[in-house]
């Protein structure tokens, strides 16, 4: 099978998964619905192995450097010569690790809610939701054109929506979805007109030679581009942020981030598969896929995405460590692991030695899929047995749950960054591309992979040491092969997946690029990691009021932080006390008194007068006659007077 | 012979006109209010007839116009009585006061 053909298989076969169990799905056994898509989002994953394969061993490579290479692309809609929107797939280094990366992750799901969701009633939609969220992630990562990535982009949302809130008798559910679809879209709304402006500039939309026109010192487009400035920064800076804001909407960067915490209220697995491993890395795909403009034409968005990234990162590590719902302490901990992607890609530049931060955004991306959709699917196991999501509610699991034990531990391990799982290869490069050009992130970035170790192994001894479980001591994962094995598979990418020479396959310029290894530098952070393992071992390690004296001398910053810092509370003053009272309020007025007014003014005015003037017709003939013949009198008057 | 002059016949069209509309407006009758409408034809008639004979003798338009106007009203008198007959047949009455039904 041709090696363009099996791409496109792996983006079509979701959809058809979709359409079939959607639309003539009534039909199909529930049970076989789940198998059906299960077998076909794993066969996607093998085709995206094999093209994995052929790009990278086989074709991909010309001479030194690995090269874009169009598998389809047709015109899609036309506005004139030079603009068109195309579809289309593009393989490149990244959408090709990406690839692998959403269906590797989605058969894990799929597999797992096997077993997970079988007694839901919705079973069959469950699946059908599942299919088309794989393919608009897919769709989203082959995007030849910025406006096809926009489209899936937008379907992305949706499903994610739909899935959010999969639960919908669940009020909670319902309003974590709308939170989840109103917050991206606001967001949206930035990447939108990011779209609109970048397409004025560079008067294209496709990706490839966009970015071209952009970055060619001297091309007029970019002079024109970059001469106008607002606020200090160029036009190019603005529509590059702007773009970025929908990046950070999808990718909950703060501000941004208030949806992602609440749409745990969607099934385990989901989380792990949309907003653990892929959905949100979406906004980190996207600056990546615009990194050579932001890189040499705007370095100052850079900067600021760096500084953002860095300062998400230590914001949402610190709300982890309070949080008493694992899912939410997974959710905080997502937030911060993407702000590491992205301040990754802040601090890399263009050329060399500088470019470091793309590999290591992208690696890391690689490995967080791993160990978090491993983290979310032994949190959902957790969750199928004990049937709570709180911290409190656990304890002593490790004998009756020994697979999901030693799995969930390892992949703490691999995010606290402990040699020699994968987290640690890749957070190593975060933080030398980091200690390389910006000192003060690197040393945000250090802290908080500190305090990284030290959350996730509050989770970890939570769950499954502290108290002696008294009604969990029998063993909960006899027969449950279905979700056995992709935790399993997922461990096996937990631990090995950092030894993947990622810098030969990955990289900015497409060329073979090499992390200096020093072992000195790894100190930093691995005793960091190892002090947050010490300190949540001797305070959760058994069970002892430790804890609760912690939280009340730091008082209140720990009730800050549990408080998630009154973001939400911000968000709901913001929303409901001024932005409804000031604008929504006097616009309501304004609607129904004047603009209702004038309709109903019109209206009224006219019956007045027809009340008024209705005597008129009062059925008496001679009446009528007396007016005509007022009437003619009057014009033989005015003739009379004109004649005369 | 000497001739009646030409203000005497518009004297007396005129005069037959506004017994016309006299008789329209104060008649409740509908039989005489239809009277009064073919007093006010026919004062036209006159006029026609006089302004041909003492403006433009040699020429018939007036007289033409004359024989319209007569062969219109005949017709309009046929109409009108039909309509008066139906209102006597729903109302039992030809009196216009008791027959305003047709009102706001």
């Amino acid at each position: 099978m041709s090696y363009d053909f099996s791409a496109l298989l792996i983006i079509l076969l979701p959809l058809f998964c979709f359409i079939l169990l959607a639309v003539f799905g009534k039909k199909i056994n529930p049970k076989l619905s789940g198998i059906i898509g299960s077998v076909t989002i794993a066969l996607t994953a093998i085709l995206s192995v094999y093209v994995a394969y052929c790009y990278f061993f086989e074709i991909g490579k010309q001479g030194e450097a690995y090269v874009r290479h169009i598998s389809y692309q047709f015109q899609w809609l036309k506005f004139n010569e030079n603009l068109s929107i195309d579809l289309g797939i593009v393989l490149d280094p990244i959408s090709v690790m990406m690839l692998f990366v959403i269906t590797f992750v989605s058969a894990m799901v799929n597999i797992y809610s096997l077993i997970y969701m079988h007694d839901e009633e919705r079973f069959r939609m469950y699946y059908a939701y599942l299919s088309l969220f794989t393919f608009s992630m897919l769709g989203l990562v082959v995007a030849v054109n910025i406006f096809q990535m926009y489209i899936f982009w937008e379907l992305v949302g949706v499903s994610s929506f739909l899935l959010i809130g999969f639960y919908f008798t669940k009020p909670s559910a319902i309003a974590a979805a709308k939170k989840a679809f109103i917050v991206t879209r606001f967001a949206d709304l930035g990447f939108l007109i990011g779209i609109l402006m970048l397409s004025y500039g560079a008067k294209t939309l496709d990706f490839f030679t966009l970015i071209e026109r952009l970055t060619q010192v001297g091309s007029p487009y970019l002079t024109s581009f970059v001469s106008t400035s607002f606020l200090g920064l160029s036009t190019l800076s603005w529509a590059l942020l702007l773009v970025f804001i929908g990046g950070a909407g999808k990718s909950a960067m703060f501000p941004l981030h208030i949806w992602l915490p609440d749409a745990m209220e969607g099934p385990t697995p989901v989380s792990a598969l949309i907003h653990a491993a892929t959905m949100v890395v979406a906004g980190v795909y996207l600056v990546a896929r615009l990194f050579p403009v932001f890189a040499i034409s705007a370095p100052d968005a850079l900067h600021i995405i760096a500084y953002i990234g860095a300062f998400t990162a230590l914001f949402a590590a610190i709300i982890a460590c309070t949080q008493t719902d694992i899912k939410r302490v997974l959710a905080y901990s997502t937030i911060s692991q993407i702000a590491f992607m992205m301040f990754a890609l802040g601090v890399a530049g263009w050329g060399e030695g500088k470019a470091e931060g793309f590999t290591a955004s992208m690696f890391h991306l690689f490995t967080h899929a791993f160990f978090k959709a491993l983290l979310f699917l032994g949190a959902g196991a957790v969750i199928h047995a004990v049937h709570s999501n709180e911290m409190d509610d656990m304890g002593g699991l490790r004998k009756a749950m020994p697979i999901t034990h030693i799995t969930f531990l390892l992949a703490c391990l691999a995010i606290a960054g402990f040699p020699p799982f994968a987290g640690f290869f890749s957070k190593e490069a975060i933080l030398y591309s980091a200690s390389q050009s910006n000192t003060l992130v690197y040393y945000v970035g250090l802290l908080t992979s500190g305090i990284t170790s030290f959350y996730m192994f509050r989770l970890y001894f939570k769950i499954f040491w502290n108290k002696e479980s008294h009604h969990h001591t029998h063993n909960h994962e006899k027969g449950q092969w279905a979700m056995n094995i992709p935790l399993i598979l997922l461990a096996v990418g937990a631990v090995f997946a950092g030894f993947i020479p990622f810098g030969s396959y990955v990289s900015a310029d497409g060329i073979n690029l090499q992390f200096p290894f020093h072992l000195g530098f790894s100190i930093a952070p691995v005793a960091f990691g190892i002090i947050g393992l010490a300190i949540a071992a001797a305070l959760y390690k058994e069970e002892k009021g430790l804890p609760d004296e912690l939280a009340t001398t730091f008082g209140n910053l720990y009730q800050w932080a549990y408080h998630k810092f009154y973001i939400d509370e911000v968000y709901a003053f913001v929303t409901k006390k001024v932005l409804f009272n000031l604008v929504g309020r006097p616009a309501a007025w304004f609607d129904r008194n004047v603009v209702d007014g004038m309709i109903n003014g019109s209206a009224s005015i006219t019956g007045f007068v027809s009340f008024e003037i209705k005597g008129m017709q009062s059925g008496r003939l001679q009446t009528y006659t007396m007016f005509f013949l007022g009437g003619i009198l009057l014009i033989a008057a005015m003739l009379v007077m004109k004649f005369m | 012979m000497e001739q009646v002059p030409l203000s005497h016949v518009l004297v007396l069209s005129t005069a037959l006109f506004f017994l016309g509309v006299y008789g329209f407006f104060s008649r409740r009758n509908l039989v005489t209010m239809l009277m009064s409408v073919e007093l006010m034809l026919n004062s036209i008639n006159i006029n026609f007839v006089a302004f041909n004979k003492y403006l433009y003798p040699h020429q018939l338009e007036g007289l033409f116009f004359t024989l319209f106007i007569i062969t219109i009203a005949a017709a309009e008198v046929s109409l009108a009585i039909a309509i008066i007959i139906n209102l006597y047949r729903k109302f039992k009455t030809i009196d216009i006061d008791d027959t305003q039904t047709m009102k706001y």
